[in-house]
C-alpha cells in the first residue's frame, strides 16, 4: 500500500485456502522443523492430540504475508510477533487480520495488531507487527 | 524446576548461508507466491542484491536450545515468538547467530505449573552489523 493511503483503524484481511496435510509437509522440509506431530497422525494422537496440527510458525507464516504485503515494495516489515493460542488443523481456514494502531509520520512506521483465526471470534495467534517505509526518493 | 544457572547459557556461534532455493521452497511452502522471494531481477529492479526472505525465514535456521538439552520435546509447546529485522534478509547473505537463555520463570497453568523459558537469536552479517534479532518463548509443561 502506498503510505499516504494508510489510516489508523483500517483493517486489512488474507484469507488463505483450507490447510491441506501436504503443505504442512512442504512446511516441514522447508523449514527444517520434523516434529511428526505436524505430519504423522499416529505420532499426534500419542501426545494426545485429534489428529495432525501445522506448526505455529506455519500461521506466523501467513501473518508475514499479509504485513509484507500491506508494507509492499515500499518498505520493510521491521517487527513481527506472535503469541500461539490455539491449534490449526487440516481443512481450517486460516483468516490473517491486521488493523492499523498507529503511524508515525516522522520515522515513517506504522504499528499494526495482528491476528489469526480458523472462524471469527477463534484465534490461533495474536501479536503485533511494525512496517518500516523507506524515504521518499530525494529526501533520503 | 529451574535451575537458575541455566540463564545466560549460550550456543556457539552457528553460519548459515542464505540460499535462493531455501527461500523459494519456503515462500511456496506458505503459500506466498511475491515475486520478490523468487524472482532476482524482480528483487535486484528494486535495489536488493538477490531475492528477499520472507519475514519468518529465521525458522530455517535450525540452532541448539542453550540450556535446555534436557526437555522432553513432547512436554514443550512453542508459545510466542517475535523477529526484529534492521533490514530485511536476503539471498547471499551469510548470517553468524548466537542463541541465548535470557529468562525463565514459572507460572500456575490450570492442571499444573508451567515453567516459561525465553531464548533470544541474534543475527549478523560478516562485517558485523546486527541484521535480526528473534525471540522464542518456550513453554514446558
Amino acid at each position: 500500500m502506498e503510505w499516504s493511503k494508510i489510516k489508523v483503524n483500517q483493517e486489512i484481511e488474507l484469507v488463505k485456502p483450507p490447510i491441506e496435510k501436504v503443505q504442512l509437509v512442504k512446511y516441514a522440509g522447508a523449514s527444517g522443523d520434523f516434529n511428526l506431530i505436524h505430519t504423522d497422525d499416529e505420532t499426534a494422537r500419542k501426545s494426545g492430540l485429534p489428529g495432525v496440527i501445522a506448526h505455529g510458525m506455519f500461521s506466523m507464516g501467513f501473518l508475514g504475508q499479509l504485513v509484507s504485503n500491506i508494507v509492499g515494495n515500499d518498505g520493510f516489515v521491521s517487527r513481527l510477533q506472535v503469541r500461539f493460542v490455539g491449534m490449526v488443523r487440516p481443512g481450517d481456514t486460516v483468516t490473517c487480520k491486521a488493523i492499523v494502531v498507529a503511524k508515525d509520520e516522522e520515522k515513517r512506521t506504522v504499528d499494526l495488531e495482528i491476528s489469526t483465526e480458523k472462524q471469527p471470534g477463534q484465534a490461533s495467534t495474536i501479536g503485533q507487527a511494525s512496517i518500516k517505509f523507506f524515504s521518499p526518493v530525494g529526501q533520503a | 524446576m529451574i535451575d537458575p544457572t541455566v540463564i545466560g547459557s549460550k550456543t556457539e556461534t552457528c553460519d548459515f548461508e542464505v540460499e535462493k532455493g531455501a527461500i523459494r521452497a519456503f515462500a511456496s511452502a506458505i503459500g506466498d507466491d511475491n515475486p520478490i522471494y523468487f524472482d532476482e531481477s524482480y528483487a535486484q529492479a528494486l535495489g536488493y542484491v538477490s531475492i528477499v526472505a520472507p519475514p519468518t525465514f529465521p525458522a530455517t535456521f535450525r540452532m541448539p536450545k542453550p540450556g535446555l538439552d534436557h526437555l522432553e520435546l513432547r512436554r514443550t509447546l512453542h508459545g510466542e515468538q517475535e523477529f526484529i529485522y534492521e533490514r530485511p534478509i536476503v539471498a547471499g547473505d551469510h548470517l553468524r547467530c548466537v542463541s541465548t537463555l535470557v529468562d525463565s520463570y514459572e507460572r500456575e497453568g490450570k492442571q499444573r505449573k508451567m515453567v516459561f523459558f525465553i531464548l533470544e537469536t541474534r543475527g549478523e552479517d560478516l562485517q558485523g552489523n546486527l541484521v535480526y534479532t528473534s525471540k522464542t518463548t518456550i513453554i514446558y509443561r
